[in-house]
């Protein structure tokens, strides 16, 4: 075993071997969030999609705005993890794991979210059964089921020369079962020439297929608003902008991740200010892109005089004037301004930009699906305060919690089970960098 | 249904049965009122148009229910009578908010008092035009887009024009009501307790009972028209102000009169609500001038409830303890 394997090992196995008491109390919390949604979804069974507060007008709330975020999370990982693979980005190691599972673990979550906004989930299989292919559902449905293969399979792949390190070192202090897991999840992969050949090969294709899965599948999703006639939704921008909030949001969790995971599994050695500052970078590229397709597209809706679009934006300019504000000005600029100014630029800082990009982001969603459909075309004329405006209730809010308490929790336990930081990569990295520093030659 | 087959050998004579209003008696004929077990009078009359184009006069007992058709008969619900397109034409200058054509809906589809397939709206369409009551069922547009994004095909656009939900087969992903530019669908948020007749079988047509967690909407009564009678809200209105036909016979009726379709709407210079969004509505409105009535009259008798409706909203939320 080579040296820097060792030292690999020696500081990221622990968490595999041991669980803390911190964790155990972090997950129960997470836990007792979860039971806390199931209830509410108990609730919702029960006694009907009135305890949401959803009604005629506004018939998608918090739940379609929750898909479109985690959904987007997702794809902004696999994007993520695919470029950061394929153009064999130098600083990589540390982090594509973290982007990986971000793919993986939103793509679980998301669509139930879809589930609960369903008011007859005993008829889901229908969508399988009587697809009608000119319904842009189907295509998502389509969409995600392609998307959920190629993201596992990409995962899987990642993880299967770190699965036959831990088969191979026997000093691992770990229970009978995680053995026998390691080696069957290991698929007889012994390293060799042939095997690696092929390994790094399937990486690039599928890193390739699943850049182009996810700018696919989320203009599919924002095509669901975008083929309606609905004022704020018809828009052709519809699918880049998606695309790119997919994004913004998806860099943004990941360094917030990074942030965690540095802290509580002792990261810092390998996690460092570098990579916050690379990818606070991309953030910032992404942030002004972001907000141009943002101003844009409500520039000309502003500008011009159609009657609808102007009730929109003045709906948005009063009514809803904080969360615009929240938006698509704190949280477009403040990520802009901590990094481009380089003294700002320390990890937490960049954190907290992070954090806020995250925020603002769902709000974003908030704003583009809830005004829109409190002002249809003919308006409502109802004397019901929750047929006229539309606010979540506590299911809606418990059932939100309980997906990012599952966020949490699948998180927590993969990293029982892998470890965050994938030592294969981070081998071949020290490799390369060795190999540079005794050739003289130094790649950044 | 051997009803159809007849009607369909006489396209002409549909026109005048729809005109009848009635019409399942006039079509079998008297001999099959005279073969029902007789009934004590009612002593309501009501008007019939003979086929011979005689208004008659019938005792409202001499009238029979249709019954619950069979399986294979349900099954003709997703093609549509044949050879039929209808339309709607809703003349704008009648109406005054009387509401009946809702109440009778309601009560036809056992509906909770808080759905309304056709809707009521108080319009303005520029600030020097006088406001005008708006009756909106759903349009069953040509170019219908909640036929288009239903991802299991549970709302179909069938040959005769009638754009129909079918709850035994909706998911509730309210797409389509997301869809509909003009807020037609209603979505059965809870379950509706209605409480239906123990020999009632399940008819897109009729859409009854309401099923929780589906999609409902106005179906154009083709429950109705299969056994040639008006919609119930046409037959219910006081003011004749829904004219209701088949564009193949470019006939129209509002249970009095029955007009020619073309020249009404090219004389009266009918339009579609918001024809630029290219939906191709079945139903016409002709323009609220040269009014029977001031649209004051549409706010006598009516429940708070709903004159509250007309009055424009604080555009602020209330806060929650308010609601």
């Amino acid at each position: 075993m080579s040296a820097i394997r060792e030292s690999l090992l020696k500081d990221l196995t622990p968490e595999i071997e041991k669980t803390g008491r911190t964790w155990y109390v972090v997950f129960g919390i997470f836990l007792l969030i979860f039971i806390v949604g199931i209830y509410g979804l108990i609730q919702q069974i029960d006694k009907g999609h009135i305890v949401t507060g959803m009604r005629d007008n506004v018939v998608w709330g918090v739940y379609i705005v929750n898909f479109i975020f985690f959904m987007g999370l997702s794809y902004a990982g696999a994007l993520v993890s695919g470029t950061l693979h394929l153009f064999k980005t130098p600083w990589r190691a540390p982090v594509i794991r973290i982007a990986e599972l971000i793919t993986v673990i939103s793509l679980a979550i998301g669509p139930f979210f879809i589930f609960f906004c369903v008011g007859r989930l005993d008829r889901l299989p229908y969508i399988l059964a009587f697809p009608r292919i000119q319904s842009p559902i189907v295509w998502d449905v389509i969409a995600i089921l392609t998307d959920v293969f190629g993201a596992a399979i990409f995962l899987y792949i990642s993880f299967l020369e770190d699965f036959a390190i831990l088969r191979d070192n026997e000093d691992l202090q770990i229970l009978p079962w995680k053995k026998k897991m390691y080696r069957i999840l290991a698929l007889g992969y012994q390293g060799t020439e042939k095997q690696k050949r092929i390994l790094s090969f399937s990486r690039n294709v599928m890193a390739a297929i699943i850049i182009a899965i996810a700018i696919i599948v989320y203009s599919v999703l924002a095509w669901i608003f975008g083929v309606t006639l609905q004022p704020g939704w018809h828009s052709t921008i519809f699918g880049p902008y998606f695309v790119i909030a997919a994004i913004f949001s998806g860099v943004g969790l990941l360094i917030v991740l990074m942030a965690i995971f540095r802290k509580i599994y002792n990261l810092e050695k390998y996690i460092t200010l570098k990579h916050f500052v690379n990818l606070g970078i991309v953030l910032f590229v992404i942030a002004a892109f972001f907000g141009y397709f943002t101003f844009s597209d409500y520039l000309t809706k502003w500008y011009g005089s159609v009657k609808m679009d102007k009730i929109l934006i003045d709906k948005l300019f009063t009514e809803f004037r904080f969360y615009f504000i929240v938006a698509n000005y704190i949280g477009i600029l403040t990520p802009i301004i901590i990094i481009a100014i380089p003294r700002l630029r320390t990890i937490r800082n960049i954190t907290i930009a992070a954090i806020i990009a995250l925020v603002a982001l769902w709000v974003n969603r908030y704003i583009i699906i809830v005004p829109t459909l409190e002002t249809p075309f003919l308006p409502i004329q109802d004397t019901r305060a929750d047929w006229l405006w539309y606010s979540p209730t506590w299911v809606e809010w418990s059932l939100t919690a309980a997906g990012i308490a599952v966020f949490g929790m699948l998180f927590m336990i993969i990293s029982k089970i892998a470890p965050i930081i994938s030592i294969s990569e981070m081998e071949e990295a020290e490799e390369k960098r060795k190999q540079n520093q005794l050739t003289g030659e130094h790649h950044e | 249904m051997k009803k159809n087959k007849e009607e369909s050998s006489s396209r002409r004579k549909f026109i005048r049965n729809l005109g009848l209003g009635l019409g399942s008696a006039a079509v079998a004929g008297s001999a099959a009122i005279a073969r029902e077990p007789a009934e004590p009078d009612s002593g309501e009359k009501v008007m019939l148009l003979s086929s011979d184009g005689k208004l008659v006069e019938v005792d409202r007992s001499a009238i029979r229910v249709a019954k619950a058709r069979t399986k294979e008969e349900i099954k003709k619900s997703y093609k549509g009578l044949p050879d039929k397109k209808f339309v709607m034409v809703i003349d704008l200058a009648k109406c005054k908010n009387a509401r009946k054509c809702v109440d009778a809906c309601q009560e036809g589809h056992m509906l909770p008092k808080d759905h309304e397939w056709i809707k009521i709206y108080l319009l303005q369409d520029s600030e020097m035009a006088s406001k005008y009551w708006f009756p909106k069922p759903c349009y069953h547009c040509d170019n219908p887009l909640c036929v288009s994004v239903c991802p299991v095909g549970a709302t179909y656009k069938r040959e005769d024009g009638i754009v129909l939900v079918d709850n035994k087969r909706c998911i509730g992903c309210k797409f389509c009501m997301t869809a509909c530019p003009y807020s037609a669908r209603v979505f059965n948020w809870k379950d509706p307790e209605v409480e239906v007749p123990r020999d009632h079988v399940y008819d897109p047509e009729l859409n009854i009972p309401p099923v929780e967690g589906t999609v409902g909407k106005c179906v154009f009564c083709a429950d109705k028209l299969r056994v040639n009678e008006l919609p119930r809200c046409v037959k219910a209105c006081p003011m004749g102000v829904i004219y209701f036909g088949d564009i193949n016979e470019d006939a129209v009726t509002n249970g009095v009169e029955t007009l020619r379709f073309s020249s009404l709407v090219h004389d009266k210079q009918g339009y579609r609500h918001m024809e630029e969004l290219g939906t191709a509505p079945s139903v016409y409105y002709l323009p609220p001038v040269n009014r029977m009535y001031p649209v004051e009259i549409g706010f006598e008798d009516l429940d708070e409830s709903i004159s509250e409706r007309y009055t424009p909203h604080d555009v602020k939320k209330p806060k929650k303890n308010d609601r």
